[in-house]
């Protein structure tokens, strides 16, 4: 028997119910895949309906979750099996090595400056790089960093080590092993959270082929501050560009260097490198031209319900879609005068505590336009520009509009994963694969004591998944205590 | 306590928040100069592991006496800081903190040169101040294990039940003269498919059976006076008046559905509301063959500016319970965004589009109009006015807070918002709490709910309640108000002025402040005209040697 309770994901619901519990003197193993916790708002920029800052509001509590006496964390950590009961689970735990010493290590940073290896940010949605060390993002919890060994060359049968050789508090460990152990605890919630569902999905819409059409939760991160852009609101397809002018550069100083050299030895013609010189400085003055024809982000559409409410799809809707695509209008003003954004939706669905408030806001204050009406296509003009179509219902007509950036409000999507722990706990889907709860007690799933909250159970926004998270909590206190 | 003054300064980077702007090194350097300070650092996040544990390591290495934190915001961040600072063995109020990025690098963030010379004078102040820090006590006070719950509908029932579950005591006191709130009239709960009058006869039962759970009805709220761990109550029910002591208090008093007294034709007997139309699906009272919903019958209108959250999904359940009872019944939604989110409700609008219902939107600038066994309405897709045939019209009304709203608002001391739904102490983090400490909240009192959310809401408050119950004590720390006695001359200004009531005359014939019940407000030490008052840790000789180091630049 064990009076102590796991709680698997580290996202806000997570956290919440792990704080809960904690405060109320039981003791948690708060469970987290990645090497931090925080989920999702630790991506976010802003929150509707109050514009706080995402990980402003967060960060405090992650750190709660650190310092708590009653907490123990367990991330970069997998659920392998459950066997037992309510009140008496044994929970095999697979914890990741991280070949870094989380004693050890103080999180300065020195060895991701020197690893030559760089590799697209998952916490940034690829948008901005990392190394192959690294820290999920600045302000996660644990601080500690992290070598993928998917990528370190270290891993792939190569030379380095660098990152052992600069690390002065000696924390670099490329022997750790992954750790399996068991836990015993009474009872479990799963706050596994969602996915954002993938639009490469519907051809239509162009994303993957076209740049200038993303995700919400890559928009959120192009927002922010301490994004992969610092916050200026810059569209992927000058970022492609500028990326491209660097590495001409880069080749044009080696051509330069190439040519002195043929020129210094006096050794044959010289012609063929002063050819590719020409052709990179004609290709570097190209892409420069572009780039400024490309000019500064001034006109956004958010396109509503993608992959949403759509049988071929998911049925369901994603509850805070609406929400956020108003909220990031709202905050994209902040990044330039002449921004000016057009959000193409279906149901307006700002029905939670002050969101219609905030969403009459966003027209009157912020100038947002709205439009009636899904979109069928997205496709591009002659200058490459993304171009949107779709029938506006109230003007009874069909449109064609071209916009610098497309930001996609995509569906809500189980997270991956949760059909294995369906399996290994017994508990039972809904028919979107969310984890089910009896309809009378909205944290109860079909197994014994095991419980749910937060977008595991199905989409919701912050302030339902944390006044779930608490629900959970209180079930779950009762279970320990063996008198519920 | 030693009394040379060592001062350990620290400036934040905030990744580039901060340091994007400032030169932070210029203000470690110009720290360094100022008096007292023995050592000035930057970190790139204090806030991170790395940040607090240099702090303890300075102030170790150091010996120093007071830390001053240039970084963020206090409303965030302070009380991290604080921690770091008794873990590493000093009195956290011997701490001061500064805004350099919301008061400087990011509202000055085209100005570097000042924003630069800002955040040095910042800087300099909260040094000046912090040679007046003084340390502070926290006071302890007992928890009483009893709960206050006022309201027993789904919500109110819930939070007693799992309060009791884990084996505290609970009053529950309704002002009706029977439990069960607005399930009381309902017919069927969507989306479970249950009864309503089920539903709540199995709670109600459960909590006359339960021995924790003293339950009152036709009980008035009178007044509560107190704190958390510690509020004193009084009620009446009929000429009977009751007193007791509880630790927490739980707000479940829900809110009541619009009356669409005036609104399209309103007569409760052709034009009637989704509650009445509950009650004759209950008793199977229903001829009408062509039937028209109206949505948002009085909400999303400048007077009552917000959704009701619940109506769409009510209306669509009662479509689908009057096509089980009238097969051939034509059913019309006259809609404005259907808010059928998540899984359950976009489930059942699919389903009552397959069972035939035909929804048809409507803009807020063409409403429709209700005329004799008819609807008139602008057809947006067709471009034209067509009317319908109506037997039975149903009005969609929104959730509104009830009468007495305001006056339990006033009795507890907690804000309600300008649709008169209790205010919560933050929109997301903290939607089940008051900002007043030890008073929760849950179900339609907050916002509109359905009964699943309403239920997680009150499991939720009960969870909230449950961490200070499981304490023998509380602790509070003392940034509170308090009269210096040999000043006050009983003028009755901080009585008056305190909107938390906590000032009263003792037998000494002098102002006193409990300090377990003062909210730290300030209000009393502005107004008293004696400056009897002084407030821990804004004291005006700190405040003083912060202007005068302001001017000394
Ligand atoms: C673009 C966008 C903007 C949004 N903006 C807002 C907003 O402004 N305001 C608002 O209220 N809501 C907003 N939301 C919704 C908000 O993100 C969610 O309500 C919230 O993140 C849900 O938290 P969660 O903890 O349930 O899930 P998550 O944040 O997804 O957290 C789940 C955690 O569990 C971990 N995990 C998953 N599976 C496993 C496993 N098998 N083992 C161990 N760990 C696992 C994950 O790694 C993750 O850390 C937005 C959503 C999106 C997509
Ligand atoms: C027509 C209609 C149909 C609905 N259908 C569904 C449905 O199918 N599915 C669904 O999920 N939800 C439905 N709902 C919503 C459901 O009714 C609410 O979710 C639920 O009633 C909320 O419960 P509550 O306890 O918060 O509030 P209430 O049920 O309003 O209970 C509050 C209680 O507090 C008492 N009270 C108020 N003030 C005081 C005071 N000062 N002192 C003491 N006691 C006080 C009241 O008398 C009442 O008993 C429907 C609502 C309506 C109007
Ligand atoms: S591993 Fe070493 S070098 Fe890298 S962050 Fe940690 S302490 Fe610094
Ligand atoms: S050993 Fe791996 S992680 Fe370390 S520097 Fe080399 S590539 Fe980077
Ligand atoms: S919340 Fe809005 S965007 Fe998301 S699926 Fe629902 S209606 Fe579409
Ligand atoms: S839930 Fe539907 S009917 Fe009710 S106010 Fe909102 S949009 Fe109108
Ligand atoms: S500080 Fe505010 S709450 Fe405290 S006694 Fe004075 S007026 Fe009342």
């Amino acid at each position: 028997m064990s009076k102590d309770v796991l709680v698997i994901g580290g996202g806000i619901a997570g956290i919440q119910a792990c704080l809960d519990l904690a405060d109320q003197g039981i003791t948690v193993y708060l469970l987290e895949r990645l090497p931090s916790i925080g989920g999702k708002m630790a991506q976010l920029d802003k929150t509707f309906p109050t514009n706080d800052c995402s990980i402003c509001i967060m960060g405090p509590k992650l750190f709660e979750v650190e310092r708590h006496p009653n907490t123990h964390l367990l991330t970069y950590s997998e659920v392998e099996a459950v066997d037992g009961e309510a009140g008496n689970f044994m929970v095999k735990i697979k914890k990741k090595a991280r070949y870094i010493d989380e004693d050890k290590c103080t999180a300065c940073g020195l060895c991701a400056e020197k690893c030559p290896v760089i590799v697209p940010d998952q916490f940034n949605m690829g948008l901005g790089t990392r190394r192959a060390i690294y820290k999920y993002f600045p302000q996660g919890i644990p601080s500690v960093y992290t070598i993928d060994d998917s990528v370190c060359r270290v891993f792939q049968g190569k030379k380095c080590k660098i990152c052992a050789k600069i690390c002065e508090a000696e924390a670099i460990d490329y022997e750790q092993k992954d750790i399996v152990f068991e836990l015993n605890v009474g009872a479990i919630i799963v706050a596994t959270g969602f996915e954002v569902f993938d639009p490469s999905d519907i051809k239509s819409y162009g994303y993957g082929t076209i740049a200038d059409v993303i995700t919400a939760l890559e928009f959120e991160r192009l927002l922010n501050a301490s994004g992969p852009t610092r916050g200026h609101l810059e569209r992927p397809s000058s970022l492609n560009i500028k990326a491209e002018i660097k590495q001409t550069e880069k080749k044009i100083k080696k051509a330069k260097a190439r040519l002195k050299s043929l020129e210094k030895k006096n050794q044959g013609s010289t012609d063929e490198a002063r050819k590719t010189l020409a052709a990179l400085d004609e290709r570097l003055s190209g892409l420069k031209a572009k780039e400024a024809a490309l000019g500064d982000v001034k006109d956004i559409a958010f396109v509503q319900c993608v992959g949403s409410r759509d049988l071929r799809y998911n049925a369901h809707c994603c509850s805070y879609g609406c929400m956020h695509s108003v909220k990031e209008a709202i905050v994209s003003t902040e990044h330039g005068s002449e921004i000016r954004s057009t959000i193409f939706f279906t149901d307006m669905r700002a029905y939670g505590k002050e969101f219609h408030e905030y969403f009459l806001r966003g027209g009157a204050e912020y100038g947002i336009q709205f439009v009636r009406g899904r979109v069928a296509e997205i496709n591009q003009d002659d200058h490459g520009r993304p171009v949107i179509w779709c029938e506006d219902m109230d003007a009874r007509k069909v449109k064609k509009l071209p916009f610098d950036l497309i930001v996609l409000a995509t569906a809500c999507v189980p997270s991956k994963g949760i059909e294995k722990l369906a399996n290994i706990m017994g508990f039972d889907s809904d028919q979107s694969g969310f984890v089910k709860t009896d309809p009378n007690k909205p944290t109860t799933t079909s197994a014994k004591g095991i419980f749910v909250c937060g977008c595991a159970n199905g989409p919701m926004d912050i302030p339902s998944s944390v006044s779930m998270a608490s629900a959970a909590a209180s079930m779950a206190a009762q279970t320990v205590k063996g008198l519920g | 306590m030693n009394t040379e003054l060592r001062i350990g300064v620290f400036i934040c980077h905030c990744g580039i928040n901060i340091a994007g702007v400032l030169d932070i090194k210029g203000l470690c350097e110009y720290a360094k100069a100022l008096p007292n300070v023995v050592t000035a650092q930057a970190n790139l996040f204090t806030c991170a592991e790395t940040g607090t544990s240099a702090i303890k390591k300075a102030v170790k290495d150091n010996n120093l006496n007071r830390v001053v934190v240039a970084a963020c915001t206090p409303r965030t961040h302070e009380p991290l800081f604080r921690a770091s600072c008794k873990e590493a063995g000093i009195n956290p109020f011997l701490f001061e903190m500064v805004n350099i990025r919301e008061h400087c690098s990011w509202v000055h963030r085209h100005n570097k040169d000042a924003a630069q010379a800002k955040a040095g004078d910042l800087i300099r102040m909260a040094v000046a101040k912090a040679a007046f820090l003084e340390p502070i006590e926290t006071f302890k006070s007992k928890v009483e294990p009893l709960t206050l719950v006022i309201g027993s509908g789904i919500a109110g029932m819930t939070s007693a039940l799992a309060l009791a579950d884990q084996g505290f005591e609970v009053i529950l006191i309704e002002k009706e003269e029977n439990m069960g709130g607005l399930l009381r009239h309902l017919h069927k709960i969507a989306p479970a498919n249950v009864a309503a009058s089920e539903l709540i006869e199995e709670k109600i039962a459960a909590i006359k059976k339960n021995k924790r759970i003293k339950y009152f009805t036709s009980a008035i709220l009178e007044e509560v006076t107190g704190y958390v761990g510690n509020f004193s109550v009084r009620f009446s029910c009929g000429n009977d008046s009751y007193t007791c002591k509880v630790g927490v208090i739980i707000v479940a008093t829900g809110g009541i559905p619009l009356r669409p007294e005036g609104l399209f034709n309103y007569d409760g007997k052709n034009v009637i509301t989704q509650s009445e139309l509950e009650i004759k699906l209950k008793k199977r009272d229903i001829e009408a063959k062509s039937i028209v919903m109206i949505q948002c019958a009085g909400a999303r209108i400048p007077e009552r500016n917000y959704c009701s959250r619940i109506c769409c999904m009510v209306a669509i359940k009662n479509c689908l319970y009057l096509k089980d009872i009238i097969k051939d019944a034509k059913i019309f939604v006259l809609f404005r965004d259907i808010q059928a989110y998540g899984v359950e409700n976009e489930a059942l609008l699919l389903k009552a589009r397959e069972a035939g219902v035909r929804f048809i939107r409507y803009r807020p600038d063409t409403p429709p109009v209700v005329e004799n066994g008819k609807v008139k309405i602008y057809h947006p897709a067709m471009g034209k006015e067509i009317f319908l045939p109506a037997d039975l019209v149903v009005l969609s009304t929104p959730i509104v807070a009830h009468d007495d709203a305001e006056s339990i608002s006033r009795i507890l001391k907690v804000p309600i918002n300008g649709n008169k739904f209790f205010l919560e102490a933050h929109a997301k983090l903290s939607p089940l709490d008051f900002a007043f400490n030890g008073i929760y909240l849950c179900g339609n009192a907050r916002y509109p709910a359905t009964v699943r959310e309403a239920t997680c809401q009150a499991l939720g408050a009960a969870s909230r309640a449950c961490i200070t119950l499981s304490h023998d004590t509380i602790e509070r720390v003392g940034t509170v108000a308090s009269v210096q006695e040999e000043l006050c001359s009983t003028c009755f200004t901080c009585i008056k002025v305190c909107p938390y009531n906590v000032p009263y005359i003792n037998e000494r014939g002098r102002a006193e402040i409990e300090p377990m019940q003062c909210q730290g407000c300030g209000i009393c030490v502005a107004e008293c005209p004696a400056e009897a008052i002084e407030f821990k840790y804004i004291s005006d000789k700190q405040i003083m040697a912060a202007c005068e180091a302001l001017l000394a630049s």
